[in-house]
């Protein structure tokens, strides 16, 4: 059983939604980073997002964008992105670890030799926002070859009549994007995406995480309450932006993950 | 690419490819809007009543056809082949970004569409939405990157004038990448009533083959009119490329002429060389994904998109339409580029020999010309596309030859 079949098999039998954090890999720096990346299990995430920086990043608000410029100015690269996933690996062999970025540092680096090299340093899965089931030839295919789950992102345009392609090819879990727009912008509201969770959930028998506009230990537990996970990024990379310590950013990691877990 | 083989015309296929080139690298949010898109697309392309709409306003607001002119002093200036100017810089907004706009926005009326934004470089394109928006009751936004909205204020202007809003873009350099971005951020937060109207031959499919196929008015003109002055096909054309919709626009009605050699002249800045000052995607690039298709990029070893040079806000884009990328691959089409200071001396030749001023993104067409003109023989026939005029230019001339106003 893969690390996040696994991870949501456990969480079944506990009664517990999973929480998934975001953080941009290599912000502020690749020290920085890898500390909290490894204090995010003990402040109780379960599965832990890790951005790859990329200049153009399209679907993002202001707070991710800004991290991945601090990332790549202190020197960050995909290569170095999966040394930070290899170094954690040598402390955690249970955490799933989702990438997720754009295409084309991959397709820069090679589809075969990133999927080799994603598999070696332990990446469970990708999400890949620029990838659409209509390009699965690209990576999605080639990684489900490799054992790494393609983790697709459907959204309110995602009607009944193409969810069967969004769904097709899709491993791990579904990423519901609660709102039509990008990363830490508009408010998620839980009473509004519950049918649309239920509609996906009617559709597929894989866990249905839900992200983008989840911001408080609140919204994180009224989420959990009517899907499979919360995810929360631009709250949390806001914070490293801000130059909190380590210790405060793990603080509010914690709160948000008892907010998702209660 | 589909049933023709021996045909350069045929691209892109269903997956909205031309060779490894092209696609659909968007998010899914956008998908469906693109698969709309290209449903009424498709529908509108064999609907005559779509056709003669556009002709009319082609014809009466646009001022087409734009005429096929014989410079005559440049021509004996070089002493080589006869030089045309395909006159595209005398269409309403001045530049040849209006007839893709009008396309556009036709469209975007048809499928019920109110809001429209677009992306703007040296500010042709945004002013070309922001007039047929006006005419149409539209309402209009235009990104345009903050270093675009200061070397080209006259156009910052004249859209305001006009009635849309534009929103200087800080993010990255604050060229148009970064308008592009910011573009497609709008879209997926607006997805009911905003229509994006891109204004270049790049992004997902259906975008590329839709603009070229509002833009090769340019070539369908140019190809009767040269017939009716000279009897026969042009020897070569040139045109300039930052995505390459002028360039595309004339091109493509030619590529199944063998014997008309296609030049397509990218912006070479400070030099095509390992410091990156250039906005030359094919000459110094490599092909990457990027704004929603796979084409040459700028870019580093990492994949990481770098921002580029050009003299020319029009050109100064890290990437060009994935059928131009296909075309080089095939060898069908020539790339090449000149530098910053080749265009400036370019575009004053253009002033003191016919008394035109062309735009800075143009003057690299004829800039390529003064290389290579002066060795052909004078039966050889040339057509140049002035795709703009200069008057938004100007005033970053005047900096670039240290003059006061």
């Amino acid at each position: 059983m893969s690390r996040i079949a696994a991870k949501f098999a456990s969480l079944k039998a506990e009664g517990k939604s999973a929480f998934v954090s975001y953080i941009m890999a290599g912000d502020p720096d690749f020290d920085t980073c890898l500390e909290i990346v490894r204090g995010l299990p003990p402040a109780g995430v379960d599965i832990i997002e890790l951005g790859a920086p990329f200049t153009d990043p399209m679907a993002d608000g202001p707070a991710i964008q800004l991290a991945a410029q601090r990332a790549l100015g202190a020197g960050m690269t995909l290569a170095r992105t999966l040394e930070l996933v290899r170094v954690f690996r040598e402390g955690d062999n249970t955490t799933p670890i989702v990438l997720m970025g754009y295409y084309n540092t991959i397709y820069s680096m090679g589809v075969d030799a990133f999927l080799a090299e994603a598999k070696g340093a332990g990446v469970d899965g990708l999400i890949v926002v620029d990838l659409p089931p209509e390009e699965d030839a690209e990576l999605c295919l080639p990684a489900a070859d490799m054992g790494i789950d393609f983790i697709r992102l459907t959204t309110p345009t995602t009607d009944d009549k193409r969810l069967p392609k969004v769904m097709q090819n899709t491993s791990g879990f579904i990423y519901y994007v609660s709102i039509n727009g990008i990363t830490g912008t508009a408010e998620a509201d839980a009473g509004a995406i519950a049918p649309e969770v239920a509609r996906i959930k009617a559709a597929s028998d894989l866990p249905v995480c839900v992200g983008f506009g989840i911001k408080t230990p609140a919204t994180a537990q009224a989420i959990a309450g009517i899907a499979d996970g919360a995810v929360v990024g631009s709250a949390i990379v806001q914070r490293i932006g801000e130059g909190q310590s380590v210790s405060d950013v793990l603080g509010f990691v914690a709160e948000l993950a008892d907010g998702a877990h209660s | 690419m589909t049933n023709n083989k021996n045909s350069y015309m045929q691209g892109p296929d269903e997956q909205g490819r031309y060779g490894i080139h092209g696609g659909r690298f968007v998010s899914e949010t956008l998908m469906p809007l693109i698969l709309e898109l290209e449903a009424q697309y498709e529908f509108a392309k064999t609907d005559d009543s779509f056709w003669a709409e556009m002709e009319q306003l082609w014809k009466h607001y646009v001022g087409r056809p734009s005429p096929l002119y014989f410079a005559e002093r440049l021509t004996e200036h070089f002493g080589g082949a006869k030089i045309y100017l395909k006159r595209d810089e005398l269409n309403h907004t001045g530049a040849h970004k209006i007839n893709n706009v009008l396309g556009q926005i036709l469209l975007a009326r048809r499928m019920g569409k109110t809001r429209i934004i677009a992306e703007t470089g040296a500010g042709q394109h945004g002013v070309a939405t922001a007039t047929v928006c006006a005419k149409f009751g539209l309402k209009c936004v235009v990104f345009m990157g903050k270093t675009d909205v200061d070397r080209q204020s006259p156009n910052v202007f004249r859209m305001k004038l006009l009635g849309a809003e534009v929103i200087p873009v800080t993010a990255g350099r604050g060229t148009l990448k970064d308008a592009m971005n910011e573009a497609m951020r709008d879209w997926v937060t607006n997805v009911d009533e905003t229509f994006y109207c891109i204004g270049t031959v790049a992004g997902p499919h259906p975008y590329p083959a839709m603009v070229r196929d509002f833009q090769t008015i340019i070539g369908k003109e140019t190809r009767w009119q040269l017939e009716e002055q000279e009897g026969r096909l042009p020897d070569s054309l040139v045109a300039c490329i930052g995505g390459g919709s002028n360039a595309m626009g004339l091109f493509h009605p030619f590529l199944d002429d063998e014997s008309v050699r296609i030049i397509g002249v990218e912006a070479g800045g400070h030099g095509v060389d390992d410091r990156m000052e250039h906005a030359a995607s094919i000459s110094g690039g490599r092909p990457g994904v990027l704004h929603g298709n796979r084409t040459y990029l700028l870019q580093d070893e990492d994949g990481q998109i770098l921002e580029g040079h050009s003299i020319s806000a029009g050109l100064d884009y890290p990437g060009i339409g994935p059928e131009h990328s296909w075309l080089h691959d095939i060898g069908r089409v020539e790339y090449k580029s000149v530098t910053d200071t080749e265009a400036l001396e370019a575009f004053q030749l253009l002033c003191a020999k016919e008394g035109i001023i062309p735009a800075l993104e143009s003057s690299h067409a004829l800039a390529y010309v003064a290389k290579i003109v002066p060795d052909l023989p004078a039966d050889h026939l040339m057509v140049v596309n002035l795709s703009g005029r200069g008057d938004k230019d100007i005033f970053s001339v005047a900096e670039h030859l240290n003059v006061e106003l």
